[in-house]
């Protein structure tokens, strides 16, 4: 796979800033320089050899990789019959993945000779990873984090403290991702000389939705050659979840060109797509401009952000990649929205059938393969993003399912 | 009277001018829009109107809770008009001070064409650059109003030559690479940004971010064309009330013409 770790820019496939009408960069100018510094070490790192095999050696012997793919045939049987594989990206290091990306950008930021990184995170997976990366290449470490996500992910507030990264909770807007995002970006405005922002997901300015994407492109590269390794040919559907997107592109980009392959992303439907609870911003959401891009998002009439809503904090976001509403827009992709209960239900079932207990994220994308499972029938071969693992949803499925006592909830 | 022109018989009177921002909405919207007729009162050649925006990446927290009080408070897009057209009538310059997505939102031609009809003269677009403003640039000659980009001192040469050569009206400086917010010192990068942005070809440059005292503004005001005021006049509207207000105005306004 060493030829193919990063996509080739003659495969016509978009390398931004846009993606048909969206992306671009709308940013203060103070940013320009740091964008473009960004863009230009990449660049470069990828035709390195060097950054390659750097990154390589720490996909294999830090990571894990590659990731396994396990078929899951008790979890089939209420799929319609229909054959199941996950790609785990549950086992990697960290637990999700998120530390696909921040490996690669870690690396990134020691070539532009920047000693500090700063990032955003909703469920804390992201920010995890990057407190990881952080210690491991002697970086130092700030993560925002909504207040509201600081509670309910509080065991990763921890894990990120352990690994010596300083966790803010941002009290401002939602106190959720979105407003962690804005105050990274306010940090990094003035701290652009000595940090580099380690976005998490293929949202944002140019050129993070590429980055990202080259950067998870690995999970879709894997995937498609063990499947092949397994059953001697391509799966009909692949699904993943999709809150900003970076599981999800990464595991569809290599997968795009296969135009019998069907990509399903599957959003989060929250209470209902059509109650206004909900982070389904491909399926219900509207042009607009937020952080940095041109995409789809969930927006009142004068362009305000509204909040949005899911059981999972990683997806409970109001925005996507400018990559997935293009995907969207041509219909090489399609997305669907996937409620909590539907979310819940598919953990609820892998847990108890194949011993794995997924992150509430990745069981969107479990829930949207029991759905197409059961649209298409036993032949049907469906490849799911199990992107991250629930441990961190302990209490959050614990307390949904009615398994803690009332004293353990209060702790 | 478009910026350029203001800012040109400020020069001729030897002194700066004084451009002060407030958000509209905030407390409300009826006592935005008198404590911009104090800001006129007490001497601001130039009011930049500020829209409140759900996700203020470039603000610090004076202008964030501001935005957020407004917000709460329900305030529209359209709120924006009479605020501009109060300015106007009391006598001074109005501009309009957006994040992007509100102005789309609304319709950029529209935004334009409705922004001149109340007598509005620009849009200070904080984060739209020139490469991303084809549709603006379209609609701003068509309504004949200025497009006030930024500059800040991680811009190259390159760049601030784009975005003067893209600028009608005056450059933005950002004085230092930060949000909105008082500082005790305006940063030393944004006298050489000013002299580096006129060498590019600006005509006219104003420096904003960080000024809060009568003695910056005259500092500033010594090698720019204008100096911007916000957080500072927030924080006297929302400590003081209009009277607070317009003692700070008038410090504003004096220090403007005392080029320190």
């Amino acid at each position: 796979m060493d030829s193919e770790l990063f996509s080739s820019p003659a495969a016509e496939l978009p390398q931004g800033p846009y993606f048909g009408r969206f992306g671009g960069r709308f940013i203060p100018e103070a940013l320009v320089a740091a964008l473009d510094e960004i863009e230009e070490a990449f660049g470069k790192a990828v035709v390195d050899p060097e950054f390659t095999a750097d990154l390589q050696r720490l996909h294999r012997e830090y990571t894990g990789r590659p990731s396994l793919l396990t078929e899951a045939p008790r979890f089939a049987e209420h799929a319609g019959g229909a054959r199941v594989f996950l790609k785990r990206e549950d086992l990697n290091h960290t637990g999700s993945h998120k530390i696909n990306n921040v490996l690669g950008q870690a690396l990134l930021t020691k070539r532009m000779g920047k000693t500090r990184v700063i990032a955003e995170t909703g469920a804390g997976q992201h920010g995890v990873a990057t407190a990881t990366a952080a210690a491991l290449m002697g970086l130092e470490c700030t993560v925002y984090m909504g207040a509201e996500d600081t509670e309910r992910q509080s065991l990763n507030v921890a894990r990120m403290r352990l690994l010596g990264a300083e966790v803010v909770a941002v009290d401002a807007g939602t106190r959720t991702l979105k407003d962690a995002i804005n105050e990274a970006f306010r940090d990094w405005v003035a701290s652009v000389d000595s940090t580099h922002y380690m976005f998490g997901t293929v949202a944002g300015p140019h050129p993070f939705p590429m980055l990202v994407r080259e950067l998870q492109r690995i999970i879709g590269l894997e995937s498609r050659e063990q499947i092949q390794q397994r059953i001697g040919r391509l799966p009909d559907v692949v699904t993943a979840c999709v809150g900003g997107g970076s599981n999800a592109i990464g595991m569809f980009h290599a997968f795009i060109p296969d135009s019998e392959v069907r990509l399903v992303g599957c959003e989060a439907g929250g209470v209902g797509a059509d109650s206004n609870l909900h982070a389904a911003s491909l399926t219900k959401g509207t042009l607009g401009v937020l952080h940095g891009a041109r995409s789809l998002m969930l927006q009142d009439e004068d362009g305000q952000t509204v909040a949005s809503h899911s059981i999972s904090a990683g997806l409970d976001y109001p925005g996507v990649g400018p990559e997935h509403a293009w995907l969207h827009d041509t219909g090489r992709a399609e997305y669907r929205a996937v409620t909590d209960a539907e979310a819940m239900e598919a953990f609820r079932i892998l847990c108890r059938t194949e011993g794995i207990i997924p992150a509430i994220e990745s069981s969107h994308a479990l829930a949207g393969a029991l759905q197409l499972g059961r649209e298409l029938g036993p032949e049907a071969v469906i490849l799911v993003s199990l992107s991250g693992r629930g441990d961190k949803d302990v209490t959050t499925a614990g307390t949904y399912f009615g398994y803690l006592d009332a004293n353990a909830q209060e702790a | 009277m478009s910026t350029a022109t203001v800012l040109s018989s400020c020069a001729a009177e030897n002194r700066s001018a004084f451009i002060g921002y407030l958000p509209v909405g905030f407390p409300d919207v009826a006592r935005s829009v008198d404590a911009m007729r104090a800001l006129v009162a007490g001497g601001a050649d130039i009011v930049e109107v500020g829209m409140p925006y759900s996700d203020p990446t470039m603000d610090g927290p004076t202008i964030q809770a501001a935005g957020v009080q407004a917000l709460a408070g329900g305030v529209r897009t359209r709120d924006i008009f009479t605020a501009v057209e109060a300015v106007a009538e009391a006598g001074a310059t109005p501009v309009v001070m957006s994040y992007w997505n509100i102005v789309e939102q609304y319709g950029v031609d529209a935004f334009a064409r409705d922004l001149a009809g109340v007598g509005g003269v620009g849009v200070v677009t904080p984060d739209l650059i020139p490469d991303e403003a084809a549709e603006w640039i379209a609609a701003s000659d068509a309504h004949g109003l200025d497009r006030i980009f930024l500059v800040a001192p991680s811009s190259t040469p390159e760049r601030l030559a784009y975005v003067a050569a893209s600028t009608r009206g005056f450059v933005y400086a950002a004085s230092t690479m930060g949000v909105t917010g008082t500082r005790t010192q305006v940063g030393d990068a944004a006298e050489q940004l000013v002299a580096d942005t006129r060498a590019a070809g600006a005509e006219h440059v104003c420096v904003g971010l960080g000024v809060s005292t009568r003695e910056q503004a005259s500092e500033v005001g010594a090698y720019a064309d204008g100096v911007i005021v916000g957080s500072a006049l927030v924080n006297a509207l929302d400590s003081g009330g209009p009277s607070a207000l317009e003692a700070r105005v008038a410090e504003f306004s004096a220090g403007v013409r005392d080029r320190g």
